[in-house]
């Protein structure tokens, strides 16, 4: 509801260094400096835990993290939104690792906050266009035959506060509007057989429970082709944040049509030129003209680790780790530069690279002190290499808020430490 | 009992399944026409579907009965819009602004509003019937819906305050912004991003950095969360 993405300069303050920044810098170049620990618990000692009985089963009936890993949550940007109910947090892309987000840490965008639905009152509404306007329950989506798939999903205003420049300090903030997780659902396409298609049918509206009644037009090609209606993501049901009990997964396509708490699809022979693909979800250009429909996420991909929240701890063996994807097909492969974007060699693509899914890359160096200006480029099987930013505002300019899947650059210091900073 | 009931309820799904499979077989079009289906489901009786059906599109289908002049709209938008969108539509602190910013779109500081930005007056007029008041929504009559999108296109200058928004004159309004959007053109206008030869070395006689997000400051702070090393 409220332009999440206004430009941050209009909410400029200036602040401190972040807090503590100078002493890890300091420690980073000796050896074990991050893991000193408590020396009771280390040999020849033998810790309380090995001599103690601990919790036994079933006393954490939904495991949770372990209680030393409570930094790694969602994180909101305050000055961003005028409240959090229309507002979005970000997946903390830095602690994480291989292709799958965590359930509950893939970022959340609402425009009306979550929906908190009671399964036996979630109704599936498909009507407009078709034979039999159809009414399904939970159980009825359940009773399809169904398929399970890996796909990322990003936010179409991903990385929407750089497109002026380097603004936010952590992989988190500039790129943290991805997840990539498993869907168990049903075929779109199955459902619109059930209730049978009129031949002037071209269109689908995707239809929202919330406050916001999120809606989007989707071109019918499209619903017939790969789009699910997921009920499960990791194996278990939705998480409330993710849409439960049912959500549109639309692969490769910007975040804001995976249609959450997916209430009614209707079908039309025109799109509905909803708000939100009108006045938001629409690409500004340089010449005051909008792109619309602009569904596609092209290929992109960030370094993880090290990033501003993940300084380099030591030197030596580092190993330089990043997510890729492309709404267009797989990711072929990432090439990092350590200068700048001067050299590029490829990085190792470890584990799966699925169709529309992340891809998780590793590229190993030896680290000296010496100052690295990291950068990862992605190139997909339609042969799209991810541009660099100068590239992409050559041809869109810097108002254009979605869409922006420019060159990421990371600056190491001799010291460790980690910034966002745009090269030329 | 118990079981005479379950056998009813029975005869009375096998039943009510038979006629959905026989409307199925009967009411599949031809096109369609091989496509298996599953009988799952029930028919959306209409009084069902007209509680949820309100979109209306830029031709104006779906619109209400119903009409609102501008003056009833600004009593509507006092009481129940300016506290987040400003008296004037100028927007209280974060909220959207939804009036002005008129020639702005290819400035330094577009400013996206009803109307400098929206392309169909349907836009507007849906996304309130769905949406607005935020946090109360789908709370105004039809009546002071037509009123209140009256009187934020009058704040537009896209009507007069004599203008009374219904079904007959919804079609009537210009929007300014109206030929403002054009389909997606990346594969042609960003053809360059395609099938090139990667430059792998040598690819810039010099890097400089020309920007510094800490110059700039804008990141949440936690005192925490930061300086671990990596792995």
């Amino acid at each position: 509801m409220t332009d999440a993405f206004d430009p941050p300069s209009r909410k400029l303050s200036r602040r401190a260094l972040l807090a503590g920044a100078a002493g890890a810098a300091g420690a980073a170049t000796a050896g074990e400096a991050a893991s000193a620990g408590n020396p009771k618990n280390l040999p020849p000692n033998v810790p309380s835990w090995t001599r103690t009985l601990g919790d036994g089963v079933a006393v954490r009936p939904y495991g949770q993290p372990s209680k030393f890993e409570k930094h790694v949550i969602r994180r909101d940007v305050q000055w961003l939104t005028a409240s959090r109910e229309s507002s979005v947090s970000f997946t903390p892309l830095h602690e994480l690792d291989g292709i799958i987000t965590p359930s509950g840490l893939c970022f959340e965008r609402h425009h009306g906050g979550i929906a908190e639905i009671d399964p036996d009152d979630y109704r599936l509404m498909l009507h407009g266009l078709v034979d039999k306007p159809l009414m399904f329950t939970l159980d009825d989506l359940k009773r399809f035959p169904r398929v399970n798939r890996i796909y990322f999903l990003e936010c179409a205003a991903n990385s929407g506060m750089e497109w002026r420049g380097a603004q936010l300090n952590g992989c988190q903030y500039t790129h943290g509007m991805v997840h990539c997780v498993e869907y168990t659902g049903v075929p779109l396409k199955l459902l619109l057989a059930e209730a049978g298609l009129k031949t002037s049918a071209k269109w689908i509206l995707a239809e929202g429970a919330d406050s916001a009644s999120m809606a989007r037009s989707i071109p019918l090609a499209k619903a017939l082709g790969d789009c699910l209606v997921a009920y499960r993501m990791n194996g278990e049901m939705l998480r409330p944040e993710q849409g439960y009990p049912a959500r549109l997964v639309v692969p490769g396509w910007e975040g804001n049509v995976w249609v959450k708490w997916l209430r009614r699809i209707k079908v039309g022979d025109q799109p509905w030129h909803a708000r939100e693909e009108t006045s938001k979800y629409t690409d500004l250009m340089p010449d005051g003209s909008a792109r619309k429909f602009t569904f596609v996420m092209d290929a992109k991909s960030v370094i993880t680790s090290p990033s501003p929240q993940l300084t380099l701890g030591h030197k030596g063996v580092t190993v330089i780790s990043g997510l890729a994807w492309s709404g267009r097909g797989k990711v072929k492969r990432v090439d990092v530069s350590l200068d700048g974007g001067r050299n590029w060699r490829a990085a190792k693509i470890d584990g799966v690279a699925l169709d529309r899914a992340c891809v998780r890359f590793y590229a190993e160096t030896d680290w000296n002190g010496q100052e690295m200006l990291l950068q990862s480029r992605a190139i997909d099987d339609t042969g799209y290499v991810q541009p660099s930013k100068a590239e992409l505002r050559k041809v869109r300019g810097v108002n254009s808020i979605y869409h922006n899947n420019g060159i990421q650059t990371w600056r190491v210091a001799p010291n460790g430490e980690v910034e966002n900073v745009e090269v030329s | 009992m118990s079981k005479c009931r379950s056998g009813v309820v029975a005869v009375g799904l096998f039943a009510a399944l038979m006629i959905m499979q026989a409307a199925a077989q009967t009411k599949q079009p031809a096109p369609a026409g091989k496509k298996k289906t599953y009988a799952i489901g029930r028919i959306a009786e209409p009084r069902e579907i007209a509680g949820w059906d309100i979109d209306v599109r830029p031709d104006g289908q779906g619109l209400p009965d119903g009409q609102g002049s501008v003056k009833a709209g600004e009593q509507v938008y006092l009481a129940r819009c300016a506290a987040c969108h400003g008296e004037f539509g100028e927007s209280a602190g974060r909220w959207p602004q939804v009036a002005g910013g008129t020639g702005s779109l290819a400035s330094d500081d577009p400013i996206k509003t009803v109307g400098s930005y929206f392309p169909y007056l349907s836009s507007v007029f849906d996304y309130v019937r769905h949406a607005m008041p935020f946090g109360d929504a789908q709370s105004l009559s039809n009546d002071e819906l037509y009123a209140v999108v009256a009187y934020v296109l009058f704040l537009n200058d896209v009507v007069d305050d004599k203008f009374v928004l219904s079904k007959q004159t919804f079609g009537q309004v210009k929007m300014p912004n109206a030929g403002g959007f054009h389909g997606d053109d990346r594969e042609t206008a960003e053809r360059a991003f395609w099938n090139r030869r990667p430059c792998m070395t040598n690819c810039k006689a010099e890097v400089k950095i020309i920007g510094h997000a800490r110059v700039i400051d804008v990141t949440p702070e936690e005192d925490k969360v930061l300086r671990r090393g990596v792995e």
